[in-house]
């Protein structure tokens, strides 16, 4: 692979219209990729799902080369209907369009951000492939005191034209004081066995409200990774919540660092899987103040031959008094080749907190099914409506009730 | 002349140049294959134990020392130790209380334990009317009469080979971790307890009827078989602070129930903390593993965790038998500068397996507590349950408590559920009982006590009552 990696590396760099100082930092990334390799179950991370042991199994060699100076062409079926929004298309890796004409142009900067790599902490060498391979990176900024009218919707697409078995695309975004965004990850594929790795750095000012949906709803085989990074100052909130159905791999990982007073985060997410599909989701929570709050609710529904992890870390430090801490992961396991693991952590460093989690994973309830039919449904009308009701209990944590209706109908939840 | 004295006087020809002298027979520093020799050989074991030194000590070569757990340690340097010395004679001894530490004869008189064990307890010779000798050959007759098997593991190689052949490191292998293949290696001595079928043991066993219990050293290794449809429960430690030169303790405790056999293990560990500033005290890394074996068998390890700079362990059931059943209950209090990272594992393989955790860990002063464990139902293991509670207790913002569990359900039949919190005395609780007269101290200990209440109830009568003032104990200085 390194070879391989190497070269399609350089013919990316000619490709660009990058300087001099930033093709040596991305060499470094590369270099530093090149050294660790894909993560694997030997690290603590990656216990449960090992990614390159399943990159090998499902795609094999991986490349790395597209030709980020062509443009692609849009498919407009692919856009939602029924829901007025903004866009943000991205083909096959490379940002096609950027379309914000619902709003106050004035009000949202776009910039270039390619050799401003943010800085956090991290032990992962996805972000370092991430950051050597980006072509482009921009840094969204919504201005101070004002609110999105409309969503964003970002569209992640694939065509048949995609050269490489690899996509790296990564997006930065700043909320100024009491600023407002809604944003929703769209995937559709049109091609498959391509590893697919996203990365997204959120920085909340003050009073500052993210909500962050990300769909992964048609089945199709990609692998992917998506690596969401979110500071978060006084009073802000953040929301993300994930619906991880549709790929053959899916790790979703969400990193919040609350770093100012009285703010909070929430994640929730569903796994609804079949068929040798493997999802995960890991989330790390870190109390660093006094007065922050947080709430993790995470269901999965495990058909024949799936397997879903979650690992989530409640961290507060010892200065977090007061802290609010909550996690719950659910499963349902629904055939006997079915598999749940967790790993629900609490690192705790404070006296004055309420802290708890709790995990609880089995069968569908006999006894539920026995009632529904016993009025009249059938088997499998019984277990889908068992199934609907606990997979909407996650659904109705979503704070906006548009975009609410619109998950509702996408995952097919009735009410 | 006695014998032990010939062995040692045979010894000083010993090719290797073993340096020898009555009063304190020592191997030379340091682990390797010599060492191993030396032990086996000063032990009188035959060949076929030797072999499974020699193989252990094969594989620990390639291991390495784990890294991962929450407490670190500064590094061990094991070709400094040294891994075999006979008991001190009387001669180093204290020779009366007198002699002690105040601070020691104090928490005796608090846990209320009587002259003549504080006596025994530093090995101080005891007078022959309160010898503890005679109390134990009571027991023994008792135990010969239902055809029991409770003696020292040397002993037991000696006399019940076959047993001890067919058992031993069969829960742990010599293959496992680098711990337990150290103890495998160089062990020297330990209980061994055979619970014959049918039989259920008419009394507690505990390591203070075994005479010279206190000759374990640091790598002690246990073995406990209950036969068929047999039940026992063994005590191990006392509340009383225990002192040691040795800094490591890595012992190996193996439990076999067979078809319908019961064995509940319970464990009063208060070692020596290190002093309030986290100087000293003993790294208790202990491997303890119990197998359910047979069709409705059961283990249940109860533990009191209270001393120990490092605590380091995870008794575990290997639940292998359809219809088995494996219990945890834990108490952990760590104060000052203690850690500890301890928890369980609980893998179900047979059918309507079961198994219940409950853990609730006490962290205190500048200490570190982390509970981790593992619910693994494997996909044959139909039917099988598990349930997990860890509730967490902090005093303090310069303390920490952390839970690590591990779930894996591979099953759709079973159900794991596991719950898990973290607190802090209540302002409102704490000033309730203090209107009601108890000083704060008084306050917290009743508090915790009630806290702990599900696991205290768990051990038996003898070591109950103990435990419960020892848990005050272990958290003095702490308030306020």
């Amino acid at each position: 692979m390194n070879e391989q990696i190497q070269l399609d590396f350089y013919k990316i760099i000619k490709t660009l219209k990058i300087s001099e100082k930033e093709i040596q930092l991305k060499k470094s990334f590369l270099k530093k990729f090149i050294e660790n390799g894909f993560p694997n179950r030997k690290q603590e991370d990656w216990k449960f799902l090992d990614i390159s042991q399943i990159i090998k199994k499902n795609i094999g060699e991986l490349s790395f080369f597209n030709d980020y100076s062509l443009p692609n062409k849009i498919d407009p079926s692919i856009f939602v209907d029924g829901l007025e929004h903004n866009k943000i298309i991205f083909i096959n890796g490379r940002i096609e369009k950027i379309d914000f004409s619902y709003e106050d142009q004035s009000q949202i900067e776009i910039n270039d951000e390619i050799g401003k790599n943010i800085k956090f902490d991290y032990e992962n060498s996805l972000i370092d492939l991430n950051n050597a391979f980006t072509n482009k990176v921009y840094k969204i900024l919504v201005k101070k005191n004002y609110s999105l009218k409309k969503p964003l919707i970002i569209y992640h697409s694939t065509n048949n034209k995609i050269k490489s078995k690899n996509v790296n695309l990564s997006l930065n975004f700043e909320l100024e004081e009491n600023s407002h965004l809604r944003l929703i990850d769209y995937f559709n594929d049109n091609t498959g066995k391509n590893f697919v790795n996203i990365l997204y750095n959120f920085n909340l000012k003050k009073y500052s409200i993210l909500k962050n949906y990300k769909l992964d709803k048609f089945r199709n085989n990609n692998l992917k990774y998506s690596f969401n990074n979110i500071e978060q100052d006084d009073n802000s909130i953040s929301e993300t919540f994930i619906l991880s159905a549709g790929s053959d791999y899916f790790k979703n990982e969400v990193n919040c660092n609350l770093n100012g007073e009285f703010s909070s985060a929430f994640i929730n997410g569903i796994l609804s899987l079949n068929e040798n599909q493997q999802h995960e989701i890991r989330s790390t929570i870190n109390h660093q103040v006094e007065n922050t709050k947080s709430y993790q609710l995470i269901k999965s529904v495990l058909g024949k031959n799936s397997k879903s992890a979650y690992q989530g870390r409640i961290f507060v430090n010892s200065k977090a008094q007061k802290t609010d801490g909550y996690q719950l992961s659910k499963a349902i396991l629904l055939d006997e080749t079915s598999e749940f693991n967790a790993k629900p952590e609490l690192e705790i460093y404070a006296d004055d907190v309420k802290c708890s989690h709790g995990s609880a994973s089995g069968s569908l309830n006999e006894n539920s099914i026995f009632y529904l039919m016993s009025r009249g449904l059938n088997y499998q009308q019984s277990k889908e409506l068992l199934i609907n009701g606990f997979l909407l209990d996650v659904v109705e944590k979503i704070t906006d009730s548009e975009i609410k209706n619109l998950i509702k109908n996408i995952v097919g939840l009735k009410e | 002349m006695d014998t032990r004295e010939k062995d040692i006087e045979k010894l000083k020809d010993y090719k290797y140049g073993f340096t020898t002298d009555i009063e304190n027979i020592k191997a030379p520093k340091g682990l390797n294959e010599d060492v191993i020799k030396f032990i086996s050989n000063i032990k009188k074991e035959p060949q076929w134990m030797l072999d499974f030194r020699l193989k252990a000590y094969k594989r620990l070569k390639l291991l390495k020392e784990p890294n991962w757990q929450k407490p670190k340690y500064p590094k061990i340097d094991y070709q400094d130790l040294y891994y075999y010395s006979a008991p001190k004679s009387m001669k180093d001894k204290p020779k009366s209380l007198d002699e002690l530490d105040p601070k020691l004869l104090e928490t005796y008189k608090k846990l209320g334990i009587p002259l003549q064990e504080q006596a025994r307890l530093n090995g101080i010779a005891v007078d022959a009317v309160f010898d503890s000798v005679s109390v134990a050959t009571t027991f023994k007759g008792e135990l010969t009469k239902h055809g029991i098997i409770f003696c020292s593991m040397s002993e037991a190689i000696q006399k019940h080979p076959d047993l001890v052949k067919k058992y031993l490191g069969t829960v742990i292998p010599v293959t496992d971790h680098f711990f337990a293949t150290l103890n495998s290696a160089v062990f020297t001595d330990g209980s061994f307890v055979y619970i014959p079928e049918g039989v259920k043991c008419p009394m507690e066993l505990s390591t203070y009827f075994r005479i010279n219990a206190s000759q374990t050293g640091q790598f002690e290794r246990t073995l406990i078989i209950a036969d068929k449809g047999s039940y026992v429960s063994y005590l191990e430690g006392c509340t009383a602070p225990m002192r040691d030169e040795n800094q490591l303790h890595a012992a190996n405790v193996e439990l076999i129930a067979l078809d319908d056999a019961e064995i509940k293990y319970s464990t009063v560990q208060n070692w020596y903390p290190g002093d309030e500033n986290g100087k000293g005290g003993i790294y208790n890394f202990v491997t303890k593993r119990g197998l359910c074996k047979g069709k409705n068998s059961k283990i249940s390890w109860t533990q009191v965790e209270t001393g120990s700079a490092i605590t380091w362990k995870y008794p575990s059931c290997i639940l292998k038998g359809d219809n088995s059943i494996g219990e945890f209950y834990s108490i952990a209090i760590t104060n000052n500068h203690q850690k500890a990272d301890t928890g369980t594992k609980m893998i179900h393989l047979g059918k309507n397996t079961k198994s219940k955790i409950i853990s609730k860990g006490i962290s205190a002063g500048f200490s570190d507590m982390t509970y981790r464990g593992l619910v693994d139902i494997n996909s044959k293991a139909k039917n099988s349950s598990n349930y997990t509670q860890c509730d967490s207790l902090l005093m303090g913002n310069k303390c920490g408590a952390h839970t690590v569990p591990y779930i894996k359900n591979k099953n759709f039949d079973s159900n794991i559920a596991h719950e898990a919190t973290t607190s802090k005395i209540s302002e409102a609780q704490l000033h309730y009982c203090q209107q009601r007269g108890l000083n704060p101290e008084e306050a917290v200990g009743l508090i915790v006590n009630g806290f702990c209440k599900e696991v205290l109830q768990q051990l038996p009568m003898e070591f109950a009552v103990e435990a419960q003032k020892l848990v005050g104990i272990s958290l003095e200085g702490s308030v306020g």
